[in-house]
């Protein structure tokens, strides 16, 4: 799966999703650039989950393309996707509660093509970014804190080698101190080239770790710009955004 | 109070110790069938009611192996084998179409699936029952009377095939695969997890375990067309005690079951002895309606 470099990682174009009868995304384009954060924010119940449910295949589209490394990929199964570099991080975490710390990574790690070297590498490397996971690794996930769920939730992802993560509001609920460590992941999986869609509620916290925002209103994209252009205290943010 | 004292009295040590080893040994039979039943149905939200024609069609498998071949345990194995293709195919074919589906649907398919395979076996086979004979012939004394060996290695046979499942569970890639999927169907397709496919297989897994238990049974009751209905219906009964989806309560169920029923024979005579089954049944619906060894999800 080679592309041209010009074209983005992921380019998603005027998306509809239904759940059942209601409309919940009407038209949604956004894209991500290769090695690329890019934030979306919005106010609770404009799309923004749906978005990333969407675009790994867990809700159909009703209508609009989703390309991946330049190839439609609207209507593949969750697991083709997982296997070809999309990974999902849900606002619930949704660790496999009765599974340990370390089934929870193997179910991302058993993966054709992944040699042992590979896998010591990868397990030391998210064992250096969460050292509690270590700690941990042979306790139920269900019996983790909410901070070190969320911390699972990532590594877990992070055993795909994936290309891009879906990540929804990965702070949500978090201690400040935990949340620091959140966005310091962040910034390390952009060093090693891994793009993410950020969704969160923590404004500052998206406008310190993106290259670019969307904002959505309603189940559309209302505003795109330049992280750097925005600020906390921006009249768009109050008008999108403000309580 | 006399009368109860006097009523247990009645019954030889002798004969309890061997009703004890009976009922162990129908137990461990039991618990292998209702094994695959409790797994079907605790990953896939599926009430197998196939799963003694998948039994029954086991046993005939090995009945047909072991005519060409004479080999006892290569029947066992060919018939899990066998069955156990069957199983996936019969998976894609009528459940993996109602994933996601109301659940009553795959009761109809299942249902419509064990009629078909019945009347396929009476067609097929006749209503003659046949027989496989025994691979040990030997047999011990056990105060009165001769014990065959074979009871006793079926019930260890039984117990060695629940004891590699689990450690097949616990451990393996695919056995993490299928509690991942058991536990969240959705985020383990978005890790990547096959979910379609692990379902076939567990469903084809199940099936092993049901025609390995029929083709170990065969010898003991002999092979007929309506062999798996009594089979399973104590295995549903023993799911619903052990708790729906449990495998360490199936098992427990199956020989606290099976112990019941052994001992309750000493008494009456053994159709009557299924009653305190049902009584079992009835009990644990009304006063533990989630099964005795429920474990939550």
């Amino acid at each position: 799966m080679s592309a041209p470099a010009a074209e983005p990682l992921v380019q998603v174009e005027d998306l509809h999703t239904y759940y059942g009868k209601s409309h919940i995304l009407h038209g949604v384009s956004l894209h991500v650039g290769r090695g690329e954060v890019v934030g979306l924010l919005g106010r609770n119940g404009v799309g923004k989950s749906t978005t990333l449910k969407t675009i790994m295949g867990l809700v159909p589209p009703a209508q609009g393309s989703i390309r991946y490394e330049g190839r439609s990929i609207a209507g593949t199964p969750p697991h083709v996707l997982a296997r070809h570099g999309i990974a999902y991080v849900p606002e619930d975490r949704r660790i496999f509660r009765l599974l340990t710390v370390m089934e929870n990574l193997r179910t991302g790690l058993d993966r054709r093509g992944v040699t042992d070297a590979r896998r010591r590498e990868l397990l030391e490397q998210v064992f250096a970014s969460f050292p509690v996971l270590a700690e941990r690794r042979n306790q139920a996930g269900g019996t983790l804190s909410g901070g070190e769920q969320q911390m699972l939730a990532i590594a877990r992802a992070m055993m795909l080698e994936p290309r891009i993560i879906l990540l929804d509001e990965p702070t949500e609920g978090l201690m400040p101190r935990m949340v620091a460590q959140i966005r310091e992941i962040v910034d390390t999986l952009q060093r090693q080239g891994v793009a993410i869609l950020l969704v969160e509620q923590n404004v500052p916290l998206t406008l310190a770790a993106s290259r670019r925002i969307y904002i959505m209103e309603k189940g559309v994209v209302r505003h795109h710009c330049a992280a750097a252009e925005l600020s906390v205290h921006d009249p768009i943010i109050q008008q999108y955004l403000g309580v | 109070m006399d009368l109860i004292l006097g009523f247990v009295q009645s019954a030889p040590v002798e004969l309890i110790i061997v009703q004890t080893i009976n009922g162990i040994v129908t137990g461990m039979i039991l618990a292998l069938v209702a094994s695959g039943l409790t797994l079907i149905f605790g990953i896939m939200d599926v009430v197998n009611f196939a799963h003694g024609e998948l039994f029954m069609l086991g046993a005939y498998c090995g009945v047909v192996v072991f005519a060409l071949t004479g080999n006892f345990w290569l029947a066992l194995l060919t018939a899990a084998f066998l069955v156990a293709l069957f199983g996936a195919a019969l998976q894609i074919v009528t459940l993996r179409p109602l994933v996601g589906r109301d659940p009553l649907t795959t009761i109809l398919a299942t249902f419509g699936t064990s009629l078909i395979l019945q009347n396929y076996a009476l067609w097929q086979f006749g209503p003659v029952s046949r027989k496989i004979g025994e691979p040990i012939t030997s047999q011990f004394t056990l105060f009165y009377l001769q014990y065959p060996w074979y009871r006793i290695a079926v019930a260890l046979l039984s117990a060695a095939i629940i004891g590699a499942f689990y450690l097949f569970l616990k451990h393996s890639k695919f056995g993490i695969w299928i509690r991942a999927t058991t536990q969240d169907r959705l985020m383990a397709q978005a890790m990547g997890i096959p979910v379609p496919w692990v379902l076939t297989g567990v469903f084809a897994f199940g099936a092993a375990l049901a025609a390995a238990s029929g083709v170990l049974f065969a010898p003991l009751g002999g092979v007929y067309h309506t062999m798996g209905l009594d089979w399973v219906l104590k295995a549903f009964i023993v799911v619903v005690v052990g708790g729906m989806g449990s495998l360490g309560g199936s098992i427990v169920a199956a020989i606290f079951i099976s112990l019941l029923e052994a001992y309750a024979s000493i008494w009456v005579s053994p159709a009557q002895a299924v009653i305190v089954s049902f009584v079992a049944l009835i009990l644990t619906l009304l006063f533990r309606p989630t099964g005795l060894f429920a474990t939550p999800k």
